[in-house]
């Protein structure tokens, strides 16, 4: 089925999201839709799956003009979605939920959940999933879970199938996994949309791309183009993509993690076992498919989680008996890795945020026991600092949330950074966030390296790992597979973030490459030639 | 998005993924609260007309001469207008005369007695209400004033005449002990959500039905109540423990409103200017940062729903020692729903709460004399006090009612999507990032299980680990 | 590629679920709680006074069986019941020691028989005969609107919208049925009257909290508050002005099933009740199936826990809302009727008198299932049907005890003690596209 979107605008408030968008994807093509965080792709997908209805332009399916009132709508014209964060339930079983919306019934509504399971073993043994009808949501494996999203467009004919970042959970091995499905369902007719901002993707899967940027179409490109140039499309000037920094100058150990092992409420095991060292002055990055117990393991060294067994010594010091409180007064600095859950407070002002981790001590708490707000003197610093950092504010009493992203995490940094750290921690530091700021959080944290404080950065972007790292550990399942130099090969790194041992994961790399790897030579030897 | 911002690949405008209304809403208390506190002075004035307008419509509907006239309405409809007219003025202005001023009254001291009969029953309920009101600011829906209020009350009360010692200091003692007894009962629920995450809504609504029978079963017992009689009632409050009069014999307003004032003025500073303020608010907007902030979030918890039992068992404790003296079943009537209401009223802001809580006092002052002289009952209050807050709570519908633009000047009609956007910035912004990071597990099921969240209704997880450890568990 | 899928496949036996059960701390809660009651059940035994019988009454006057009164020696048979809750216990730490599933028949069989220990020392040479199928019906009938209340509150959180005004809806009820009954001079309108009463209030509640997004408990706690007022301004008005037009009492006929209703102990509790009951049975038997079976149970629960997703299949969240709110609102609205046509009374103030806050405790105890919430409101009427009886028999224990105790349990179990309580993960969250 052919799509093809005219003049596409939508606006929220004043603020436009897709302006003037056209685009049209071929039947049997893989059209990826290429831009940064923040370009406005998910909402123009979401335009096309009939959740928003645009403010301008048409939607045509095979030449023919549609109008969505809801996602159900879109679906029952043939167009399916893959959610960016998986539309399942939980608690529903996989045949559930793909049943759920297009149930089966019998008499009485009483659902025939024969046929509905019938369906599920249709469809994956069509396309070689294995997938337990049966099972819960919540039991399976993000891989196994994005299978069951396939299955669910699938089960409803989508002829114009949507992959919303589908990369961004998997590993590249898994990717290339999802790679071949998408061609199968290219060669069956299918049309694929494929939105990322990862641009090694792009070039080795698409057949055309579409590069947006703040919400409107800023060309059309074919996969022969190089990086550099996609890049250069996509940020709207010329970038760089690896940050330029010195090789580090390793200090004395003054961070050790020793058979850390971490349960969660429901009593498994997330983080087993783990053993590290960090040196003065140097970016260990632990890389490794979100969920892999990175988190936990971040959470772990500030205090919000208690380790069933193992120890964390900073400076020789077990940090076990102390409060989060007591450890950031320690000299932690700490960025945890959901800005808006955990980093600031919303409704709070960026004053009232700068202080959120000193607010009960001098020179910000006064009186006796430190009671008492020092309001000016909150204000005072919050606006230097503020400045310090290059953040685009109105002023220091404007709530945070009136804040971009970029914004907000600069005030974390700000806050963070304003005492004398001996370690810092952050997790997934830059995730949702433009290339801009990218660059800027990661040229604060080798500042901070240089300074000689032990950087511990959690990632789940195996670009930021390698740019970033001077070390990398790798995690799965709640266990490190290995410590390897930053300058080990993806595929190496993605094996290892399935598991794979880092000196079998060589060997195993060494005979067979992934797609994306080829496709990276091949760019590699372009650009020499 | 203009050309200067581009410099550095940000700008200040939020992004369109941050701004887009298709995040679910969090649904977070503070949130609610927050518009509620957005909402103008108008929107309220307005509230109180559509509720008078409600209570007209049920005054009229009840009253026999109105009813009769409507039986020959169409033969002489000025005639049911006018009866109409006559009822609904004798009961309002009742209702004036009883709250405010009173100028039929045979003398000036009379006459402003109903001013200080609205202080007396505001007592109480600014109290009780300034609990609540804290327990909003931190996020926590206590809905356990009416116990709160009882235990305060029952343990007051017992005070005050169980013991015989010197006049200023028995009056004290039986205050702090109202205090403890109210404290203890938030104190139950605070400590049972700090260390389970046991939903304080549900514990709350429990503990209620608890003290009700706690204080049945007192009023049985002769140790407690003292008097020698079978009935349940205690004994009177000795003169030594009873809050001194502020106005002499004739007015009963007594010093409790002093104590109202004050606590008035605390709680402005405790929220406003004092580090422990800070924590509480901290954990009713974001309880995940503050944890991360190292704010001891268990131990706040805790904290909000003692020191908010505590206020609310100082109002029962005024309410005895300053109006009531004597301990029945009913002595907390419908106290502690009118708080909330208080609370809600004034924004959970303690001026406001403090106005609001007058405003009920005088609904309540004036509804007693209403049914003394026109034989509404003073039920009508209840059903004035809910629509006042259902009305303050939808400003939307008090707009559409009133045929009144939307507050940022839009048409009517977008009413609803400008909402949307007016709020999208900050807290749909925060739940799209929250998604990213929550991996395949959708973000609503993880959430709002958590003891953290503050709407789930039953209910928190119990494990061992501090609350809201459970909020992010990948790897399920 | 298939080289790799066989890898990854290898790594995914990892260790992990075993490593776990290693460390999970086992769970001594339960067993713990047996020993305690256990313990008590002995003291009962040891303060039994000597040679003291205790009189069971199996029948009431109407039944079809007579059976006669039933005398025990007090202290053997609180003896034998002790020793067996003894054995439980120890057989419940047996279990948790090994780490097994609970089992439901073990806490049913000690609550069974510690109920017996509790009240053979209760009636002990009090003179007095514990008549047990009138406690038994009076715990159906305090149950009745219970379950109802329950009921609703479970359609209404289940799509995701908490509902505190439970309570709100069972008063309404109570009233249009007294209204409705007593102007038609039928009870059987009051029954067709009293679920419109309770929708109502269930729409009222939806159009502020998914219409406004008002927040859920408040606006449940503000409804009970307008309908408490509401029907007490009525009653004080019209009702009183002129009872025989509006507040007469009706009662709905007993209909006796055939046959059913002939068995003993059990037939006449059951199955001699007035058509409001039977509906009961059917209203949980058919939610029990529908909520897990149907389309509308599939699409309710994913309304209520990711209405997100269920939106992205087209499932209209809201309106999904809307229809089940105002449907558990008749639900409650018909439980209503019980208080007022259902026993034949007129309508009085606030005649609910917080039950609709201990169906809310019943669906939570029974964790928003039908069947769990069905037994926590059963458990919850013999509590309070317990209580009364001991209050005539005059027994040692306070009947406000008693009366407390369906809100002490729920404070258990919500504080964990009963076991992981998982609400609908969306409940409460108002959706906006």
């Amino acid at each position: 089925m052919k799509l093809e979107l005219r003049g596409v605008t939508k606006r929220f408030g004043s603020f436009t999201a897709n302006d003037r968008i056209s685009l049209t994807v071929e039947p049997g093509e893989i059209h990826a839709l290429l831009g940064e965080n923040g370009a406005g792709k998910s909402t123009l997908m979401n335009t096309i799956y009939g959740l928003y209805s645009p403010d301008e332009g048409e939607i045509l399916l095979d030449d023919q003009g549609v109008s969505f009132n809801g996602p159900g709508d879109a679906v029952d014209a043939g167009i399916g979605m893959v959610h960016q964060h998986f539309m399942l339930i939980p608690v529903f079983t996989v045949t559930e939920s793909v049943a759920l919306g297009y149930e089966p019934t019998r008499a009485a509504g009483i659902m025939d959940m024969a046929q509905a399971r019938a369906k599920v073993l249709e469809i994956s043994a069509r396309f070689g999933f294995d997938v337990d009808p049966d099972a819960r949501i919540e039991d399976l494996p993000v891989g196994a879970q994005q299978r069951v999203e396939i299955i669910k467009a699938l089960s409803r004919d989508a002829k114009v199938l949507i992959l919303d970042e589908p990369t961004a959970v998997l590993t590249p091995q898994e990717t290339d996994e999802l790679i071949t499905i998408m061609g199968q369902l290219r060669d069956s007719g299918t049309s694929i949309v494929f939105i990322t901002h990862k641009l090694r993707e792009v070039r080795a899967v698409a057949d055309r791309i579409t590069v947006i940027r703040r919400g409107a179409v800023v060309g059309e490109t074919s996969p022969q183009s190089t990086e550099t140039e996609l890049a250069g499309l996509m940020v709207g000037r010329e970038v760089n993509l690896t940050t330029a920094k010195e090789p580090a100058d390793p200090g004395e150990v003054c961070f050790e993690v020793r058979g850390l092992t971490v349960l969660n409420s429901a009593d498994k095991v997330v983080v087993d076992h783990v053993d590290f060292q960090m040196r003065r002055g140097e970016i260990l990055v632990i890389a490794g498919v979100d969920g892999n117990g990175q988190s936990e393991l971040a959470q772990t060294v500030l205090g919000l989680r208690t380790p069933v067994a193992g120890s964390i010594l900073l400076d020789d010091k077990d940090l076990a008996p102390l409060s989060v409180k007591q450890r950031l007064a320690a000299g932690l600095g700490f960025v945890p890795e959901d800005r808006s859950t955990d980093g600031v407070i919303g409704a709070f002002t960026i004053t009232e945020n700068y202080v959120l981790d000193m607010y009960d001590r001098p020179p910000y708490a006064g009186g006796p026991g430190n009671v008492a707000l020092r309001l000016p003197v909150m204000r005072e610093a919050a606006q230097t600092q503020a400045e310090r950092f290059d953040v685009r504010m109105g002023g220091v009493d404007d709530p945070i949330s009136t804040l971009s992203g970029g914004n907000q995490q600069k005030v974390v940094l700000a806050r963070e950074m304003s005492r004398d750290l001996r370690l810092f921690v952050a997790s997934q530091p830059t995730r949702g966030l433009d290339v801009g700021s990218i660059e800027f959080v990661h040229r604060t944290i080798i500042e901070e390296r240089d300074k000689g404080t032990p950087c511990l950065i959690v990632s789940t972007e195996l670009d930021e790992a390698l740019n970033l790292a001077d070390r990398i550990a790798v995690m799965y399942r709640g266990r490190i597979v290995g410590i390897v130099p930053a300058s080990t090969s993806r595929d190496v790194l993605g094996l290892m973030m399935a598991g794979v041992p880092a000196d079998e994961a060589q060997a195993q790399a060494a005979t067979h490459h992934t797609v994306l790897a080829e496709a990276d030579e091949q760019a590699e030897a372009e650009e020499n030639k | 998005m203009s050309a200067s911002g581009s410099q550095q690949g940000m700008t200040p405008a939020p992004k369109p993924e941050q701004q887009s209304p298709w995040a679910e809403a969090e649904g977070r208390l503070s949130r609610v609260l927050r518009e509620l506190g957005q909402t103008s002075w108008l929107v309220t004035v307005l509230a109180v007309v559509v509720a008078l307008v409600v209570g007209a419509v049920l005054i009229l509907a009840a009253n026999r001469d109105v009813q009769a006239s409507l039986s020959y309405f169409f033969a002489q409809p000025t005639g049911f207008l006018e009866t109409s007219f006559q009822v609904l003025r004798e009961a309002y202005s009742s209702l004036f005369r009883g709250a405010v001023f009173d100028w039929q009254a045979p003398s000036a001291a009379r006459s402003i007695r109903p001013l200080t009969e609205t202080m007396v029953y505001s007592v109480p309920l600014i109290l009780a209400g300034l609990g609540i009101a804290i327990g909003f600011r931190s996020g926590m829906l206590n809905i356990g004033g009416q116990g709160q209020i009882i235990l305060g009350a029952t343990s007051a009360g017992f005070l005050g005449y169980a013991l015989s010692m010197p006049v200023g200091l028995h009056v004290l003692l039986a205050l702090a002990g109202g205090i403890l007894g109210g404290a203890i009962w938030g104190g139950i629920a605070g400590v049972l959500k700090a260390r389970t995450g046991a939903n304080e809504v549900i514990v709350t609504i429990m503990l209620n039905n608890i003290a009700i029978y706690l204080l049945a079963w007192l009023l049985q017992q002769e140790w407690y109540k003292q008097t020698g009689s079978n009935q349940p009632l205690s004994s009177s409050v000795d003169e030594s423990a009873q809050l001194f009069s502020l106005l002499g014999s004739g007015f009963r307003l007594h010093a409790g409103f002093l104590i109202a004032i004050l606590a008035t003025l605390g709680v402005w500073w405790l929220l406003e200017r004092s580090t422990l303020g800070f924590e509480f608010r901290a954990i009713g907007e974001n309880p995940e940062a503050a944890r991360t902030a190292g704010i001891n979030v268990p131990k706040a918890t805790a904290l909000v729903l003692v020191i908010a039992g505590g206020l609310a068992g100082l109002g029962g404790a005024a309410h005895v020692l300053g109006t009531e003296y004597r301990l029945a079943g009913g002595v907390a009537g419908t106290l502690g729903f009118d708080a909330i209401t208080v609370a809600l009223l004034g924004r959970s802001k303690p001026l406001g709460t403090f106005l609001a809580g007058l405003l009920l006092g005088g609904l309540r002052a004036g509804g007693v004399l209403m049914q003394a002289q026109t034989g509404t009952p003073i039920d009508i209050v209840l059903v004035l006090q809910a629509v006042i807050v259902l009305m303050i709570a939808a400003p939307p519908l008090v707009r559409a009612i009133f045929f009144l633009p939307h507050a940022d000047g839009r048409p009517r009609i977008r009413t609803r999507r400008s909402r949307r956007t007016a709020k999208g910035a900050a807290p749909t912004g925060s739940t799209t990032e929250r998604e990213l990071q929550t991996s395949g597990a959708p973000s609503a099921g993880s959430r709002s299980t958590g003891p953290s969240g503050t709407q789930a209704s039953g209910t928190g997880p119990n494990d061992t680990q501090p609350p809201s450890t459970t909020t992010q568990e990948p790897g399920k | 590629m298939s080289e790799q899928t066989v890898s990854t496949a290898a790594v995914q036996t990892d260790p992990l679920k075993r490593a776990s059960t290693g460390v999970r701390p086992i769970s001594w809660k339960y067993p713990i709680t047996y020993a305690v009651l256990a313990a008590l059940s002995v003291l009962f035994a040891l303060t039994v006074p000597e040679g003291a019988r205790t009189h069971f009454r199996l029948s009431s006057g109407g039944d079809f069986f007579q059976i006669p009164i039933v005398e025990l020696p007090s202290r053997p048979a609180g003896w034998i019941s002790a020793v067996v809750l003894v054995v439980l216990a120890g057989f419940a730490f047996w279990q948790a020691s090994r780490r097994a599933q609970a089992r439901l028949w073990l806490p049913l069989l000690f609550g069974v028989l510690f109920v017996f220990a509790f009240l053979v020392w209760a009636g002990a040479d009090r003179g007095a005969v514990i008549p047990l199928v009138t406690m038994l019906t009076g715990a159906l009938a305090l149950s009745v609107p219970l379950i109802f209340g329950a009921m609703c509150g479970l359609v209404g959180e289940r799509s995701g919208v908490i509902n505190i005004a439970i309570e709100a809806q069972l008063l309404a009820g109570a009233f249009l049925a007294a209204v409705a009954a007593s102007v038609f001079t039928s009870a059987y309108m009051g029954l067709v009257f009293a679920p419109i009463a309770g929708a109502l209030v269930g729409a009222l509640l939806v159009f502020f909290s998914v219409k406004y997004q008002v927040n859920q408990i408040i606006v449940g706690v503000v409804l009970n508050v307008l309908i408490i007022g509401l029907t007490g301004f009525l009653f004080s008005t019209a009702l009183t002005q002129n009872p025989e037009l509006w507040n007469a009492r009706q009662q709905l006929p007993r209909l006796p099933i055939p046959g059913l209703s002939q068995i003993p102990i059990i037939g006449p509790v059951l199955f001699n009740q007035t058509i409001l009951v039977y509906l009961m049975y059917l209203i949980v038997g058919l939610l029990n199936i529908f909520l897990f079976r149907s389309r509308w149970g599939l699409r309710t629960r994913a309304v209520g826990e990711h209405p997100k997703a269920a939106d992205t299949v087209g499932i209209k969240v809201n309106r999904m809302r809307v229809y089940n709110v105002i449907l558990a609102g008749a639900i409650a609205g018909l439980g209503g009727a019980f208080f007022t046509i259902g026993q034949g009374l007129a309508f009085g103030k606030e005649m609910s008198a917080g039950a609709g806050f201990i169906a809310l405790a019943a669906m939570i105890l029974g964790r928003w299932h039908p069947i769990g919430a069905l037994l926590a409101a059963l458990l919850f009427g013999f509590s309070t049907s317990l209580g009364n009886v001991l209050a005539t028999i005059g027994t040692p224990v306070p009947s406000e005890a008693l009366l407390m105790l369906p809100y002490v349990i729920t404070i258990f179990a919500v504080a964990g003690f009963v076991g992981r309580v998982r609400p609908p993960a969306a409940n409460g969250t108002p959706y906006v596209k």
